[in-house]
């Protein structure tokens, strides 16, 4: 693609970020769906720890694309603001943005309630019910609807006839894995602390 | 110093004086930079545009990688500055 010239780079960080989170929201599922067959409040923990760095990584990932789509996209001519209104309708970003607040939603209710039990079986139930939402806002809608996001025709990320060319493949993979193994690192941080802390508490 | 001069007031009302008329100054260099400061900010904003996109826009990875790496590393030091708290409180 001409217009991106060398920052097709970012692909290494900003899909990166995507790719990490969508994993690490993954994992978090799976954890509460753990809770919820075995009520170990273990899992809760996991769960919950999985789905902030997550959002971290979604965060990091929408700051990323702001600073790329403000000039990739933007209007050169313009101040980058002016372009703002052509850029934030896209609907991959509304869609991210929804992603992302359905699992803010999510913090909240969870660190609202303070029975241990019922928190964690609430909290397990409405992940699995944000996972569900998170599929069609930021991968299916998309699709859908015209967007300057590119990415959206067939199978962009392991599709191996498109515009992404081999030699790139083969950094772009390891880093997806890096950036996840890191923030599945980050992550056991929290747990083993979390850990700590509850044990200190109920000892 | 300021010991031997007989009328201690003299100087400070000397200072005041001297310090209006300082801020006068400033004032006035301040008017006169805010006047101007549309046109410098003006030619820094093409500037910046330039450098953004010079290079093949090289510097957009720069940035987008500075992001990420102080998102990470803010996280993570707030992470550890938890951690140190536990371990205080054993």
């Amino acid at each position: 693609m001409p217009l991106l010239q060398e920052t097709i780079r970012n692909l290494y960080f900003h899909v990166c970020m995507w790719f990490a989170m969508m994993i690490l929201f993954t994992v978090s599922v799976v954890n509460a769906i753990r809770y919820l067959r075995t009520f170990n409040l273990k899992y809760d923990i996991y769960a919950r720890h999985f789905a902030v760095v997550a959002i971290v990584f979604g965060l990091l990932g929408y700051l990323t694309g702001a600073i790329w789509a403000s000039y990739t996209w933007a209007d050169p001519n313009k101040p980058a603001i002016n372009s703002f209104s052509t850029i934030a309708r896209d609907p991959k970003l509304i869609g991210a943005a929804i992603a992302l607040l359905v699992y803010f939603a999510y913090l909240i209710l969870r660190d609202s309630i303070q029975d241990m039990d019922k928190r964690a079986r609430i909290s397990a139930v409405y992940n699995i019910f944000a996972y569900a939402i998170l599929f069609p806002a930021i991968w299916i809608l998309p699709r859908i609807l015209p967007s300057l996001h590119p990415g959206n025709e067939d199978n962009p990320a392991l599709d191996v006839k498109n515009d992404i060319s081999g030699s790139m493949r083969i950094v772009f993979y390891p880093a997806v894995i890096g950036w996840t193994l890191l923030g599945v690192w980050i992550t056991t941080l929290k747990i083993r602390f979390t850990l700590l802390k509850e044990k200190k508490m109920m000892p | 110093m300021d010991n031997h001069i007989k009328n201690p007031f003299h100087i400070i009302e000397r200072k005041k004086d001297d310090a209006m008329r300082n801020s006068r100054k400033i004032i006035m260099m301040l008017a006169t930079v805010l006047t101007f400061l549309p046109i410098f900010a003006q030619d820094k904003k093409t500037e910046m545009a330039d450098l953004m996109r010079e290079n093949g826009r090289i510097y957009v990875v720069v940035a987008v990688v500075l992001t990420i790496l102080i998102g990470l590393i803010l996280y993570v030091v707030r992470l550890d500055k938890k951690i140190s708290r536990l371990e205080k409180e054993n």
